[in-house]
């Protein structure tokens, strides 16, 4: 397939998976804040945090509100990553890549455009429209990849799509870990309180979790969950999970399982066989947040790895006419 | 419920497709009035609203601007079908494959034999001061010697209800996508209105559309690709919504690369050769090399790679030539030359200028004519006389003196109308007629059309960007 057409799938999926998670992020976060003491920028700024977006929030905003907040993730024009964004472009990249994709899944990305514009349209949404925004959007992705795993042959296009989910899904993954991080940095004395179980629930709740974890671990505990979300190779969100599933996908495309055949190979492998072998007491007694940080740089370098070895032959064959 | 009221539907001073002069409905359109007849107003306003629904969430939008924000816009589809009979379409079928064999031919001579300049039938530097001639072409012959492989002329019905062609669209005609997907719509909205009208198929289009592409090329299973400038144009969507019908690649000119004058898609698994390219880009951009240098849209070398044989271009580069609408005024004489045959479908009246009766009489008769620029299009660079002010007609007059070559001058044509809806009733509208042909192994003509219908009230503007529309056009087998 052509290298612009890949490039543009494998983005296209990144953009839905990430307005997926900021869905489910400000989803849990808006039900948690509802039973908790009133204290705003303790519930509302991890959220910023952990899309990387705290710097731009507050170079457009004196104060952490929930309304700010929410506006800023979800439909904020000069956020590159806000929910309207990422739809837009997933809806553009959908758009490029017409003839790779089924009428099905296109329909259902432009409408997810059509739903997210018109929200974003209206001036003073209440709280019950947003609660029912962040569940169409949820909603409305799923549908998104049922369709495509219903409808697609499991070509070079799917595989490309299916990497540039699974890697996003590993970077949110472990934000969303390293958000609990910095709320129990900042009130250490609450550790194994009700409080703390609460957030550790809602944490496993945004992503889906909660009930795949209490089948397997039954009770809450802070390992245990950060094990769940970054060791476990059955959950599909858990980031050894994501990797797994990215390893299959590119053994496919380069049809090399032995060893590496390109730097996107060798470079998931290192990472997937770092957290096959780890242990999550040691990944605690290091530091949680720097664990996840290295995982988060690592996932980027994959990124641009897979973009040099599949995306980028334009250059490297212009440049070889040299 | 209030059922259709066209009692005060008005059919003066025009030709109307749906109703005689005594208001009685012609026969084309009697079963499908009868049906009409079951439906109120309110309804026909629901799957209208319906049908905008349907086009947007299809993605049959265009952008107006440049940019992603700006604002995006459907080509509106109203409900209500042009309908044509099978007798009058056969003769558009005919008059139609006349013309395009024609000025198949035309084209192979002006850039091979020249024979049509030595017999004096139309004046060569006429077609040597065309800007869409390309003298790099003299000599050339392309595959299966067919030019003009995809055509969408523009015909319209006069008030005496003979069709005229207005003009032919042999470059990168559009809106073909607009014939079969209005089909699809309506189709939805008026399921029981198709079942025993006897409606032709529109849906092979894209079939016979891959079958000419593939005749082109030698080889047994050809890599066919539609080249496109990429998601901005404002016929994005028919780009990538007839290379996905056709299982085409959809290419922008960046992921082409042409080593040794052949051309290749650069893929994920490296390069891959190109055999056919249906390019909708313009002759001027495809190739920066050769053409305009400063684009960005083509791949350079690519006209190299077609002057070798090595890659067919669709429709062949200068074809464009025709479209100039002083070469139009010409091309009776040309059908008579080249086929010894008297034109079937006629022209509109044209007066050219740079010929001296011509001339003497368009300055005399200006405030009846339309007169045209010839190198421009889309409405601009006209004067439409009767509308027109003694101060403009005096500047036309001066311009026309200063530069005869650039004017042509026509009669002012009423067109037909058919009913259409408005806010709260249904009212005539002026309509045009696009069909397309596909020149392969012979010249087809696919039965349907695109109707462009100008919505504004009074109206004789058709274009999108004016306030224009479509109707879905229906050929009956009977």
């Amino acid at each position: 397939m052509l290298g612009r057409v890949a490039n543009t799938i494998y983005w296209m999926n990144r953009y839905l998976e990430r307005a997926e998670n900021y869905a489910r992020f400000m989803d849990v976060n808006y039900n948690l804040s509802l039973e908790l003491p009133p204290n705003e920028i303790e519930q509302w700024q991890p959220l910023v945090v952990i899309t990387g977006d705290w710097e731009l929030y507050q170079s457009l905003n004196d104060t952490v509100e929930k309304s700010k907040v929410i506006h800023f993730l979800a439909f904020e024009k000069e956020n590159p990553n806000s929910i309207y964004n990422c739809i837009l472009n997933a809806r553009e990249n959908s758009r490029a890549v017409r003839t790779e994709i089924t009428k099905e899944v296109w329909e259902q990305i432009n409408s997810l455009y059509f739903l997210v514009k018109s929200v974003a349209d209206n001036e003073n949404p209440t709280d019950g429209e947003f609660r029912t925004f962040f569940t169409q959007i949820k909603n409305g992705c799923q549908l998104v990849y049922g369709m495509y795993d219903a409808t697609i042959s499991r070509n070079d296009s799917w595989h490309f799509g299916k990497i540039g989910q699974v890697i996003e899904r590993a970077d949110k993954t472990s934000r969303v870990l390293d958000a609990k991080y910095h709320l129990l940095l900042q009130s250490p004395e609450l550790v194994g309180s009700s409080l703390d179980l609460i957030q550790w629930a809602a944490l496993l709740k945004s992503v889906s979790a909660y009930d795949m974890y209490r089948k397997k671990k039954g009770k809450l505990t802070s390992s245990g969950i950060a094990e769940f979300l970054i060791l476990d190779t059955e959950f599909p969100r858990s980031i050894l999970a994501c990797l797994l599933n990215a390893e299959q996908c590119l053994i496919t495309l380069s049809g090399n399982s032995v060893r590496f055949s390109n730097n996107a190979q060798k470079k998931l492998g290192i990472l997937k066989s770092q957290l096959e072998y780890a242990d999550i007491n040691d990944i605690i007694n290091q530091g949680m947040h720097e664990y996840l940080d290295d995982i988060q740089i690592k996932l980027n370098a994959i990124s641009s790895a897979i973009y040099n070895s599949f995306f980028a032959i334009e250059e490297q064959s212009q440049s070889q006419s040299q | 419920m209030p059922k259709l009221d066209f009692s005060s539907y008005d059919t003066k001073g025009f030709y109307d497709e749906m109703f005689d002069e005594n208001n009685k409905v012609r026969p084309n359109y009697e079963l499908f009035s009868e049906r009409l007849a079951n439906l109120s107003q309110k309804k026909l306003n629901t799957l209208q609203h319906a049908t905008d629904r349907a086009q947007l969430s299809l993605g049959m939008t265009f952008n107006v601007y440049s940019d992603n924000q700006g604002v995006e816009r459907i080509l509106p589809l109203d409900i209500i079908p042009r309908i044509i009979n099978n007798e009058e379409w056969t003769y558009l079928e005919k008059g139609l494959q006349q013309r395009i064999k024609a000025l198949n031919l035309f084209i192979q001579d002006i850039y091979n034999d020249q024979k049509v300049f030595k017999d004096k039938i139309i004046p060569k530097e006429m077609i040597f001061s065309s800007v869409s001639y390309l003298k790099e072409l003299q000599g050339f012959k392309p595959p299966k010697d067919i030019w003009c492989h995809i055509t969408g002329s523009d015909l319209i019905k006069g008030g005496d209800g003979q069709y005229y062609v207005l003009e032919d669209n042999l470059r990168c005609p559009s809106g073909v996508s607009y014939m079969l997907e209005n089909r699809e719509i309506l189709k939805r909205t008026f399921p029981e209105l198709f079942e025993t009208l006897g409606v032709k198929p529109v849906y092979n289009y894209t079939h016979t559309l891959r079958d000419t592409l593939e005749y082109l090329s030698d080889k047994n299973k050809p890599t066919v690709a539609v080249l496109t400038p990429g998601i901005y144009n404002s016929a994005y969507f028919e780009h990538s919504y007839l290379a996905q019908q056709m299982g085409a690649e959809l290419v922008e000119g960046r992921d082409l690369i042409v080593k040794n004058d052949i051309v290749y898609m650069i893929t994920t698994n490296g390069l891959e050769r190109v055999d056919v390219i249906y390019r909708r880009v313009d002759d001027d951009f495809i190739d920066p090399l050769v053409f305009n240098k400063n684009s960005m849209l083509g791949t350079p070398g690519l006209f190299g790679a077609y002057l070798k044989g090595n890659v067919v271009l669709v429709n062949a580069p200068g074809t464009g030539v025709v479209d100039d609408k002083a070469v139009y005024a010409y091309i009776p004489k040309i059908i008579k030359y080249y086929l010894g045959e008297d034109m079937i479908l006629p022209n509109v009246k044209t007066y050219i200028c740079d010929e001296e009766s011509d001339r003497k009489y368009v300055i005399e008769n200006i405030h009846d004519l339309v007169v045209k620029q010839t190198d421009a299009s889309g409405g601009y660079g006209m004067l439409i006389g009767p509308k027109s002010t003694k101060k403009e007609q005096e500047e036309f007059i001066a311009k026309i003196k200063q530069n005869p070559r650039n004017y042509i001058a026509q009669p002012m044509i009423n067109l037909s109308r058919v009913p259409t809806i408005t806010d709260n009733t249904i009212e005539g509208r002026h309509v045009d007629l696009r069909p397309y042909a596909l020149y392969g192994d012979d010249i087809k003509i696919i039965p349907g059309a695109l109707t462009r219908v100008a919505l504004k009230k009074g109206s004789i503007v058709v274009n999108s960007s004016q306030g224009g529309g479509s109707k879905d056009t229906w050929i009956l087998n009977s």
